[in-house]
């Protein structure tokens, strides 16, 4: 008994001294070490996450509020290593409370809790540019927002206080905007600004095939201003929220929906907070899980939460609604491509929603061909992810994986095995979905669903036919002309050839020419 | 009227007619290769089977159609008149045929291959003549020759070259010979041909040197051929001892190759015999070697296969055999291991003690 006491005694001691040790780890040092995570590996990283993480937001804020956007990006260049960053957009604003937590938290949003086809899908982006730029240069963000035309603008500079992990408002004041609403932000930081693949202009160029409702404006370093005006002047039809279907469901998610549920009852935790699930389907479940319906979710054990998951993954649901995605749409995609594209065909598609691990996605390919793109390297490849452009990781994705592997010979192109096909060709492939799953954290790529993979190969090949047709017809109108000029060429050889050794006459090589001439033409295929 | 010119002006004949009757005229030309050759010892050479190519006058064949038509045109002129042209002068010619000008040589030598198979006769027969040299002479043999400018007889006498040689001209046909000499050495390496002449080696050995610097030419094999029918005289081949010695260019110069099967007839030499260096000289001299490269490897087995001249002669399967399993070549030079003379001093001459031995 005694002997227990101390040790007893002992581990608490040990505790109180780990205690000691485990403080809180600064929001600086956690960035520092973990910059890759969130896409401030490089300097010339760094100026593009910062960009499409602000772009992205103010999408997703205009389409939320049925604003159509006009947004502009200015890189401008302060010293040999800095950049002055701004983006400003004529989204809704935000109210003067909330712009500390979203511009100054670390993984504070909105999305991150519920299944909606939005761009970004973390908030981690707009916070950590905000970071970044405070630890390389020492200066704060400067924010102006307006949220009405009766109300003033609110401008403030934010300063991140990283001893206490929490925003700091260091200068506030209102200003005269004229504008009705909107939001601006500028970051200076360390940075690089290149132009090419990868680089913000591509960015631009590639969100305004995506997004045709937008307006975006690029000014860069040395004064190039370049304007993407819209496709349409309609917003695209607004994303819905869904409740999680049961197909795909994991166990930490099903017990924290437990947990948190508002429901009394484990029925009703079962139809109000799934979709597809009704009644009846409800009581089934219960009864197999051997849990009583009327059971209060908040107190379901773990081992109980199992039986439950298990039984759920034994019952075949109907598919999820799917009429929460807003794709592009084939005939916007194709409008898109032919403002950004100097080719002679263009073709599009958008397929029929599929399912994967119960959640809805939509995928849609385009194809732009000719003109004066370039004919000698391979396909250029744009892949979106719910309107967003993916620019990095190409190879781990699932998208470049179904292109690659599509046999492009059978639509006249060239392709090496295993690559890209070669020829004047851009391929454009989106995938709009309630939940995208990315291969890791900054997404970049998709992840290999077989689900996925079919969709993309059949939206791809139904491409690929139509451009096949297409190409095949160009060849047949090339060789037709190749063909005439050869008769033109060789017909009187051979007429000059037999006059000299069969010593003919003038008139005979004229009726042979004539009669072989005569004989091509008929019995040419067409 | 000449045979060529004849056959050249019913050819056209026939086109003119088909095309006057809006048909569809063509050419049948045999196919040249391996697969299209038979081999009989008694015939002694690689003879055509009857596989032939249509080539018919679609919108797609009508530039090489034009080009042989015009090639038979150039080929009928200089036959008629009494003139020749060289492979390269047949190409420059063609640079006045508009947009049926060759744009390489290997263009017009390929429809040149082509006419001569059509016709089956041989390019010295059409007119044409190789740019190539026949290969060097030296030893006990007097040419006969004519003068180019005044048709007088001369009489060329292969002692009296020194440390050079006669060289064999490109067309052979009017040459006569006399001769006592009792073989004729034929000489991969024009390395060995030196040092043979070098020690007088023919005068030793009473024969005649022949030097044919790798694959023989055509000059090369027609010139042994008649020198060989003419006087009745042995012809052996003293080459390297790997595939390429062996097969390009002992069997082409006995048997002909199967690409040009269509006039082996006229270049075969259907008496000559190996001489060495063999497999089993390799083994008996202790020749220092050279592992086989895999070409020669894979050549070995082709020819096992697919050659009907080694599927033949069994002693030629046990060669290659023998040389596959050793995996190694040596070369002719390789007896200069025992000394720079010994291959004059000991291997020539214990090989001669036994002809009956050399390969067939």
């Amino acid at each position: 008994m005694q002997t227990k006491l101390s040790e007893n005694k002992l581990e608490m001691n040990h505790a109180i001294e780990q205690a000691k040790k485990q403080r809180e780890i600064s929001i600086s040092e956690f960035f520092t070490k973990n910059r890759h995570l969130l896409g401030f590996d490089s300097p010339l990283k760094a100026i593009s996450t910062t960009v499409k993480e602000s772009v992205d937001n103010s999408l997703d804020a205009c389409e939320e509020s049925n604003i159509l956007p006009n947004i502009e990006v200015e890189i401008k260049q302060t010293t040999q290593e800095r950049f002055q960053v701004t983006i400003e957009d004529n989204g809704p604003g935000i109210v003067k409370e909330q712009i500390p937590k979203i511009f100054g938290k670390l993984l504070y949003g909105s999305k991150f809790h519920t299944l909606m086809q939005g761009r970004g899908q973390q908030g981690i982006g707009v916070s950590a540019s905000v970071l970044y730029g405070q630890l390389t240069t020492g200066k704060p963000a400067k924010i102006t927002s307006k949220i009405s035309k009766n109300k003033p603008a609110y401008y403030c500079e934010l300063h991140f206080d990283t001893q206490k992990n929490e925003p700091e408002i260091t200068r506030a004041e209102e200003v005269e905007w004229n504008k009705e609403h909107g939001t601006k932000i500028i970051i200076e930081m360390e940075g690089k600004y290149q132009r090419g693949k990868r680089s913000v202009s591509e960015y631009i160029k590639y969100t305004a095939v995506s997004n045709p409702h937008a307006k975006l404006t690029l000014i860069e370093p040395d004064g190039t201003t370049i304007v993407y005006p819209r496709a349409t002047n309609h917003p695209p039809a607004k994303s819905k929220e869904i409740k999680p279907h049961p197909d795909g469901i994991e166990l930490g998610i099903l017990i924290n929906m437990l947990k948190n549920t508002k429901s009394r009852t484990l029925q009703a935790f079962l139809t109000t907070d799934f979709s597809r699930i009704g009644a009846g389907t409800a009581k089934k479940i219960c009864a197999e899980a051997n849990i009583n319906t009327n059971a209060r979710p908040t107190r379901i054990a773990k081992q109980e939460a199992d039986n439950l998951l298990q039984t759920i993954r034994k019952t075949k649901f109907v598919s999820p609604q799917t009429d929460c995605l807003s794709p592009i749409g084939e005939d916007l995609l194709k409008r898109s491509l032919k403002k950004e594209f100097d080719a002679e065909f263009f073709v599009t598609v958008t397929r029929p929603a599929a399912v994967y691990r119960g959640n809805p996605f939509i995928i849609e390919a385009g194809l732009a061909y000719g003109g004066s793109l370039n004919r000698e390297t391979n396909a250029e490849l744009i892949r979106f992810a719910n309107k967003v452009p993916l620019q990095y990781q190409q190879s781990a994705c699932s998208i470049s994986k179904s292109v690659t592997r599509t046999k492009w010979k059978q639509y006249g192109l060239h392709q090496s095995n295993g690559n890209l096909p070669t020829g004047p060709l851009v391929i454009a492939v989106h995938m709009a979905s309630v939940w995208v799953p990315f291969t890791s954290e900054s997404k970049e790529s998709i992840a290999h669903y077989p689900e996925i993979i079919k969709e993309i190969k059949l939206a791809v090949q139904e491409c690929g036919r139509q451009l096949g047709k297409y190409v095949r017809k160009q060849g047949k109108v090339k060789d037709e002309a190749k063909k005439r000029s050869y008769l033109e060429k060789y017909v009187p050889v051979i007429g000059e050839a037999l006059k000299e050794i069969l010593a003919l006459k003038d008139k005979d090589e004229k009726i042979i020419n004539e009669n072989l001439k005569d004989y091509l033409e008929r019995s040419r295929k067409l | 009227m000449s045979e060529v010119t004849t056959k050249i002006k019913e050819t056209a004949r026939k086109v003119h007619t088909k095309i006057n009757k809006k048909k569809k005229p063509e050419f049948s030309i045999p196919i040249r290769g391996l697969s299209n050759v038979n081999y009989d010892p008694k015939i002694g050479y690689f003879e055509l089977k009857g596989a032939k190519k249509v080539r018919a006058l679609t919108v797609n064949t009508i530039k090489s159609f034009a080009q042989t038509l015009k090639m038979m045109a150039l080929s009928k002129e200089v036959v008629e008149g009494n003139d020749m042209a060289t492979k390269r002068e047949a190409y420059y010619v063609s640079k006045n045929w508009g947009d049926a000008r060759f744009k390489e040589q290997p263009e017009s030598d390929a429809v040149m291959d082509d006419i001569e198979a059509m016709f089956l006769v041989n390019r010295e027969q059409l007119g044409f003549i190789p740019e190539e040299k026949g290969g060097d002479i030296a030893g006990k043999l007097i040419v006969i020759d004519k003068d180019p400018t005044t048709g007088k007889e001369i009489k060329i006498d292969c002692t009296k070259f020194g440390s050079g040689a006669y060289s064999i001209p490109s067309s052979v046909e009017q040459l006569k010979f006399e001769t006592d000499a009792k073989f004729i050495l034929a000489i991969e390496t024009a390395g060995m041909f030196q040092r043979l002449v070098k020690h007088n080696y023919w005068k030793k050995a009473n024969c005649i040197l022949i030097s044919m610097g790798g694959v023989p030419t055509r000059a090369c094999r027609r010139f042994i051929r008649r020198l060989a029918d003419d006087k009745k005289i042995p012809v052996y081949v003293f080459a390297d001892n790997d595939p390429y010695g062996h097969m390009s260019i002992y069997r082409t110069l006995k048997v002909g190759s199967g690409n040009a099967a269509h006039i082996n007839k006229y270049f075969c030499v259907p008496q000559a015999r190996f001489l060495g260096v063999t497999p089993q000289d390799v083994e008996d001299y202790k020749l220092p070697t050279h592992p086989l490269k895999e070409v020669d490897k894979k050549k070995i087995k082709d020819v096992l296969n697919n050659d009907p001249f080694v599927r033949e002669h069994k002693e030629w399967q046990k060669a290659l055999k023998q040389m596959q399993k050793m995996g190694t070549r040596a070369e002719q030079q390789a007896l200069a291991v025992w000394g720079l003379n010994y291959v004059i001093d000991t291997y020539l001459p214990n090989k001669l003690k036994h002809p009956e031995k050399f390969l067939p």
